[in-house]
């Protein structure tokens, strides 16, 4: 429960906190969420990992949806070299997720003892 | 808490957003790129975007309406004329911010801020040319004018209006792949756009080539080398006009002529040049040539093809006009296009305009200079350039009563020039008001109205075509140029004295144009203005090719209808290649040609001189032209200095069309005297092995030889298009080139409802992500073109309208 909870919140939450604030709001959101929400350090990073890479995933995939893809197209090919749109929403979904992962990793060794797994 | 793991991880996390929120480790900062709500997916615009929108700014008087078309071509109408370029300020920077920032930044020298050093040279170059002086020099005299001044302040008003709405996901994604921000908009960036315009148009000069071609070559060689006048010339204003007599009388130095034959060491140095294929096509013909009855004027200008696009389609409707065409993304107005009553268009003048005279100082510290037999005070401008990552470049630029001192000991331009210095005296750098031709075309009603908008425009001359729905045709050769005695101005002059220096200026009433003339059309195609009864000297270097081309199908032409000029306007046919392949298929040793030459001579036998897309026979001639100016200049310029010029393509052609034994034909380096025929024949095996090449790789065909793009500012590929199939190149109507060609064709019927037609290679957004970014690219390229909608208010509810952007105060 804890597990889905801390997923949702993150993803929520970084939602919210990206509308106002820089993209790396999501690794304060995803410590903070980590350190009130007591859970193992590889739970908490696969929480804040998942969270974000499903949010940016989804995200990236609905955006380049609408825009039948023309410019995930282009960018690929400047960034990755590749012309692969789905490989550009793949490379946003881990960043979101690497980041959120360990950010929520740190905030749970904020807590003051090894919390045993719990689901 | 665990401390040692919590240290460990938070720096882990730390370090990872550092990395992906900078290019310390990555090309790029990814993590800002990336994130779905900031980076690049904000400008993955949907492809049902609608645009609509109520929005309200203080600054505006009156109420707004914009249409966004099926195109997205904005269709404005204001209840005040201001407001009106309030909001075309705030549409193009809507869709072309980044584009007008960075022509802007280009212009001002300031381009090595966003990419750094490697733009140096060309920062210092601009600066001293003296943009940035230039700029000043326009932007006092437009504010003198109150109206301009307040179109002026009313566009850049608008533009700053979006720039104060943007927040880091809605930056434009060249902004976000580049990392930087754009400054607000103000009157002088407008100027120095407009500056850019006059160095693309008006800055193209070979007087450091020709001087060192003086030197070089013997008195005739020179003149047979470098004649003034082609023979094939049509000019503008037809051959017979009668020009009076010059109001301006020219003192000629007694040195003139004599300055510079085989008596000083070449000069070397690089300068950046502007294409010298800008150029362009005009046309108007009389509703005595037209099926309607009325008149029909057709202009394409031929410019760099680049994405996002110059020109920015749109109609302006306020209560004193309502013009539609394109408009500079940068500028105020409507720039080629039409009203209710006429239409306006333009081509290159190509004038020299930019001469260089080199300068005595008195001792390395340049403080004074000698002239008119005394010692003159410089005056020194201090340019600071920034440069990204790196600390400012001042550079010391001294002045003179010519100009600024663009090349001396401390700018070469990369190459050294020894220890001579360089000032250049440049028409741009005047104080004129252009911008002013602009907002008086879009409300013109008829021919006076015309005659007194064209006489603001002072630099980049231009032949400025003209047609109204009352009947009448013009065309005015327009600019303010140097009135300058013959050779003036071709080579470095002596800066000394004031003997060498611009005398005056050709009076405004001097400057050749038709008016409804007896042959019932008017044109341009940058062919010399005028024949050689002009009482001015009009300097080298037109081209005369496309403009026979127009002028002999418009002279065959009757009953023309928009179709037939849509065929004219897109037209392959090569004239120049019609002169020149005969000469090469009467002089081909066929007897000397292997089976596999001789198949690709047959191609050019065959050839119907037409540059289509899947035209072999231009791909042939065009390899055996290039080969053969090679083969016939290469050894006579063997030894010449590095800085020269080969002489132009008329002058060879019209050579060998009246002179088989042309002196140049033989090649110096071997005792035998090589012919015509010889030299024909050597061309045609070089050229064999290159079409051998071009045939392997499956690019015989002249689209796919030739290759056209239109390349993203950027020069990245993914951004651009690349590979497009339309045919045509120099000298043909269709002047599709590589990278260059027709960046706005327009036809424009003038009859009682205006029918018009307009396409450009582009698209009305900048952004890469939308889909209006190149979308009339292939319609472009296949030569069709979009019916153009001037819409009605009350035509609002049309099913075209896909948007609609309200301002009010």
């Amino acid at each position: 429960m804890k597990f889905i909870v801390s997923i949702i919140l993150i993803a929520l939450l970084s939602f919210a906190a990206c509308l106002y604030f820089p993209w790396w709001s999501i690794a304060i959101v995803a410590f903070i969420v980590a350190a009130l929400i007591a859970q193992s350090a590889g739970m908490s990073f696969l929480t804040g990992f998942l969270a974000l890479f499903l949010l940016w995933g989804v995200l990236s995939f609905w955006i380049s949806s609408s825009n039948e893809h023309i410019l995930a197209h282009k960018v690929s090919l400047v960034i990755l070299k590749i012309d692969s749109p789905y490989l550009l929403m793949l490379a946003t979904a881990l960043i979101g997720g690497l980041v959120a992962g360990f950010a929520a990793m740190t905030g749970s060794f904020l807590r003051k003892k090894k919390v045993s797994p719990s689901y | 808490m665990r401390v040692i793991p919590f240290i460990i991880f938070g720096f882990i996390t730390a370090a990872l957003i550092i990395i992906l929120n900078t290019s310390l480790l990555l090309p790029a900062p990814l993590g800002k790129l990336l994130s779905p709500q900031h980076g690049i997916w904000q400008n993955a615009e949907p492809v049902n975007e609608d645009f609509t929108a109520n929005l309200s700014f203080p600054q505006l008087t009156g109420k707004v309406n914009v249409y966004l078309d099926d195109r997205l071509v904005p269709h404005i109408f204001a209840e005040q004329e201001n407001d009106a370029y309030f909001v075309q300020g705030y549409l193009h920077a809507k869709f072309r911010l980044w584009q007008m920032e960075l022509q802007t930044h280009a212009a001002a020298g300031r381009a090595s801020e966003i990419v750094g050093d490697v733009a140096l040279n060309h920062d210092r170059e601009f600066r001293r040319l003296g943009m940035v002086y230039a700029a000043e020099n326009a932007l006092r005299e437009v504010e003198k004018d109150t109206v301009m001044k307040s179109e002026c302040d009313a566009y850049t008003a608008g533009v700053n209006a979006w720039i104060e709405s943007l927040n880091e996901s809605s930056l434009p994604i060249e902004y976000k792949l580049i990392g930087y921000k754009p400054e607000k908009w103000n009157n002088f960036k407008t100027a120095l756009f407009l500056k850019y315009m006059a160095y693309d148009l008006a800055a193209h000069e070979n007087d450091f080539e020709m001087t060192n071609a003086k030197n070089f070559f013997s008195k005739e060689d020179f003149a047979k080398l470098y004649p003034a006048i082609p023979d094939s010339a049509d000019p503008i204003i037809p051959k017979g006009t009668v020009y009076s007599k010059p109001k301006v009388e020219l003192k000629i130095p007694a040195t003139a002529d004599s300055l510079y034959f085989n008596n000083t060491s070449p000069i070397s140095l690089t300068e950046q040049k502007p294409d010298k294929d800008n150029g362009s096509n005009n046309w108007a013909v009389s509703g005595k040539k037209t099926q309607s009855g009325y008149p029909i004027l057709a202009n394409d200008p031929h410019l760099g093809l680049n994405l996002p696009s110059l020109w920015y389609e749109m109609q302006i409707s306020t209560p004193n006009f309502n013009a539609y065409g394109v408009s500079f993304p940068g500028s105020p107005g409507i720039i080629i296009g039409f009203n209710d009553s006429c239409a306006f268009g333009f081509t290159n003048g190509g004038r020299d305009v930019r001469d260089y005279y080199e300068i005595k100082f008195k001792d390395e510290s340049r403080q004074e200079y000698w002239f008119n037999n005394e010692w003159k005070k410089t005056d020194f401008r201090f340019e600071a350039i920034k440069i990204k990552g790196k600390p400012d470049y001042i550079d010391t630029v001294a002045y003179t009563v010519f100009g600024p001192v663009m090349f001396d000991k401390n700018f070469t331009g990369n190459k050294t020039t020894g220890n001579r210095d360089y000032a250049v005296r440049w028409k741009a750098h005047d104080p004129s008001n252009e911008l002013k031709i602009f907002n008086m075309l879009n409300r013109a009603k008829n021919y006076a109205d015309y005659s007194a908008a064209v006489v603001n425009l002072h630099t980049p001359g231009q032949n400025c075509v003209f047609a109204t729905k009352s009947g009448d045709i013009a065309i005015r050769t327009q600019g303010e140029f140097p009135a300058k005695w013959k050779g003036q101005g071709d080579f470095i002059m002596p800066g000394t004295d004031s003997s060498y220096m611009w005398q005056a200026m050709i009076p405004m009433d001097e400057t050749p144009f038709q008016y409804n003339p007896e042959r019932n059309f008017v044109s341009s195609a940058n062919q010399r203005p005028a024949d050689s009864t002009y009482p001015y000297y009009l300097g080298s270097g037109y081209t005369p090719y496309r403009g026979i081309t127009i002028n002999r199908r418009l002279n065959a032409m009757n009953n023309i209808t928009v179709d037939d000029i849509k065929k004219l306007q897109t037209d392959n046919y090569n004239v120049f290649a019609e002169m020149a392949a005969p000469v090469f298929l009467k002089n081909m040793k066929e007897n000397e040609l292997s089976a596999e030459e001789k198949k690709y001579f047959n191609i050019l036998r065959t050839w119907d001189f037409r540059n289509d897309v899947t035209s072999k026979g231009a791909t042939v001639f065009y390899l055996t032209w290039a080969h053969f100016e090679d083969t016939v200049w290469n050894d006579e310029f063997a030894k010449a200095p590095k800085t020269i010029m080969k002489p132009y393509e008329s002058t060879l052609l019209e050579a060998i069309l009246k002179d088989s034994a042309f002196k140049f034909l033989d090649d110096i380096n071997t005792s035998p005297t090589e012919t015509l025929a010889d030299e024909v024949t050597a061309s045609f095996k070089k050229a064999v092995v290159e079409l051998k090449d071009a045939e392997s790789k499956g690019r015989l065909e002249w689209a796919k030889y030739k290759d056209t793009k239109v390349v993203h500012l950027t020069k990245l590929d993914p951004f651009s298009r690349l590979h497009l199939p339309i045919g045509g190149g120099t000298h043909c109507i269709n002047a599709a080139k590589s990278n260059h060609g027709p960046s706005w064709r327009m036809i424009v019927s003038l009859t009682p409802q205006t029918e018009a037609y307009g396409v450009y290679p582009g698209g009305q957004s900048g952004n890469p992500g939308s889909k209006y970014y190149d979308n009339f690219i292939d319609t472009w390229v296949a030569g069709k073109y979009y019916a153009i909608w001037v819409m009605k208010q009350s035509e609002e509810s049309d099913k075209r309208v896909k948007g609609k952007i309200t301002f009010a105060k």
